[in-house]
């Protein structure tokens, strides 16, 4: 060969990928948990300086909000990426089909993907608010009442809020799962039908289990991504009424920001962080991802 | 085989497309109609809410910025991906394997966390309130995925079809460009896209890091349109508009690659 391999060209080409995330990633981590060690309060400066695991024993046992926001932050996972993976599936498995329209249904279906949280909330507060929105038509044609706002109950908030977020999260399931779908070989399928196998079995025994790793592997991406999102709650709910809908990270962004605690918002940090890991590893052991079934 | 029959296919499908067009469709009446007016139709048309949030409101500004950003993010986020993926995927050198762990490790750092050390970090580089940080956030965050896609794409390539080109007397770097990057075009489409529209989308750093109005982008201009009691539901939904235009135009036209992308490349490894 001409050309003799250096053995610094991988390096060389890698550099920059390298460079930008130890400086942007790896340092930043690694500094939030020397802080989440300290005192750090840009508004109590005299208390600054070295805590050792004071900031994670307030967390742990005197920090109700803590517990609080991480139980709303497993319900608000769990809820949402069990809809999304339900709704994408069926969806991926309608638009796999072939019909008439179908290239368009594609492109419209998969639209909401494209949008921001925060246009969604904007989108979403039309569709809520008593006076602009979707329920005072319909009080005009004699459903329901003229003062159903979802945003401002209590009792409704969550549910109005896991809609908005339904709305913006199953195309994700749907792009996956289809591109997924797309590699199944049709051979499998004829000689399940020639078999006399039915509709039902065919997708238990050939989709499901050709879809597994996929499904493994969107599901748990988009459960830390869903943990970690705070943009529509954010501006949405902003959190309340009352907590009721601040998430870990919401908490986090709130201490850090509003009340400058850096050391305390840094501890809160870390454990969200020790918490998604784990979740993450324990997640694929017991999924047995990449196992042949 | 036993076909579906159309009404299994046209009755969910019609259902789920109300759904997710409503919405849209709803932005786009409050958007076009002229205020005080009640109707389901967005007529008689009025563009004064666009002219209000576009020179009034500083959206022409925000449209700017949000435009360079993602242009910006999507240049870097793809060369460099370029360059790592296709290391990874064609030599086998020392640090790979840790490399890869760390690209998965960092998936689990969440973003809103990162805030704290990332500010410090700008504040002491002397980019607060500046465009470029948001750059540099945005293409270090989507730059691990962006990575393990390009190198499962760079894999699935023959490497003989890029030897064939080396005895021809080529140099390693113009077989590069004369066989690998053009068979890596829908890989690109799906990198850069994403790239694209996530910074474009992006609010959470581009609120935290840029103070100055006229430093703002789309999702932070909206979000103080959301904020304002004044209740000025027509702006809301033409900033909107102005804000999703662009991406979902964009897309429209990648969609196809990017399922193709997705079902070639990451999803198979």
């Amino acid at each position: 060969m001409r050309v003799a391999r250096s053995p610094r060209t991988p390096y060389v080409l890698i550099a920059p990928a390298v460079i930008a995330m130890l400086g942007f990633l790896v340092y930043p981590m690694g500094s939030v948990i020397y802080y989440s060690l300290q005192h750090y309060d840009v508004t109590q400066p005299w208390d600054n300086g070295f805590a050792g695991l004071e900031n994670f024993r307030v967390l742990l046992f005197e920090d109700p909000l803590f517990w609080q926001s991480l139980g709303f932050s497993v319900k608000w996972v769990v809820v949402e990426v069990v809809l999304q993976l339900l709704f994408g599936l069926a969806l991926a498995l309608i638009v796999n089909e072939t019909f008439i329209g179908r290239a368009i249904s594609r492109a419209l279906v998969f639209s909401p993907w494209a949008v921001s949280g925060v246009l969604t909330t904007g989108i979403w507060i039309l569709l809520y608010n008593p006076s602009t929105g979707i329920f005072r038509y319909l009080a005009d044609l004699g459903v329901g009442s003229y003062d159903t706002a979802p945003l401002a109950d209590p009792s409704t908030v969550f549910a109005a809020a896991v809609v908005a977020e339904l709305w913006r999260g199953v195309p994700f399931f749907a792009i996956l799962l289809l591109a997924d779908l797309q590699t199944v070989s049709g051979e499998l399928y004829e000689a399940a039908s020639v078999d006399g196998a039915s509709r039902l079995r065919r997708f238990v025994h050939i989709t499901l289990p050709h879809l597994k790793d996929a499904i493994i592997l969107s599901t748990l991406l988009r459960a830390v991504w869903e943990f970690n999102n705070v943009d529509l709650l954010y501006t949405l709910t902003g959190g309340g009424p009352a907590h009721q809908t601040t998430t870990l990270p919401l908490y986090v962004a709130a201490k850090a920001v509003q009340s400058h605690d850096f050391g305390y918002g840094s501890a809160l940090t870390t454990a969200a962080f020790v918490v998604l890991t784990f979740f993450s590893i324990a997640y694929l052991r017991l999924s047995k991802f990449g196992a042949r079934s | 085989m036993n076909r579906v029959s159309r009404w299994q296919i046209y009755v969910p499908l019609g259902l789920y497309l109300l759904f997710t067009l409503v919405p849209f469709y709803w932005m786009v009446v409050f958007a076009f109609r002229p205020r005080g007016s009640d109707s389901l139709l967005p007529w008689p048309v009025t563009f004064d809410h666009f002219e209000h949030v576009w020179t009034g409101m500083g959206f022409s500004i925000f449209f700017q910025n949000s435009l360079l950003v993602g242009v910006a993010s999507l240049i870097s986020t793809t060369v460099i991906a370029l360059a790592g993926g296709y290391a990874l995927a064609r030599y086998d050198f020392r640090g790979r394997q840790a490399f890869l762990v760390g690209m998965l490790c960092t998936q689990f750092i969440p973003g809103a966390m990162m805030l704290i050390p990332l500010f410090e970090i700008f504040r002491t580089l002397g980019l607060v309130n500046s465009l470029w940080a948001l750059v540099i956030a945005e293409t270090v965050f989507q730059l691990p995925l962006s990575l393990i896609l390009i190198s499962g794409f760079v894999k699935n390539i023959p490497v003989e079809l890029e030897q064939a080109t080396w005895v021809d007397g080529c140099s390693r770097l113009r077989g590069f460009f004369a066989v690998v990057l053009p068979m890596l075009r829908p890989a690109l489409v799906a990198v850069g896209s994403f790239a694209f529209i996530h910074s474009w989308n992006n609010f959470l750093f581009a609120l935290m890091f840029v103070n100055e109005q006229d430093k703002f982008t789309l999702p932070v201009g909206l979000a103080f349109t959301i904020g304002e009691f004044s209740a000025d539901f027509g702006a809301l939904a033409a900033g909107g508009v102005v804000a999703a235009v662009p991406v979902v135009l964009v897309f429209a036209v990648i969609q196809r690659y990017l399922v193709q992308g997705l079902s070639a490349g990451a999803v198979k490894g």
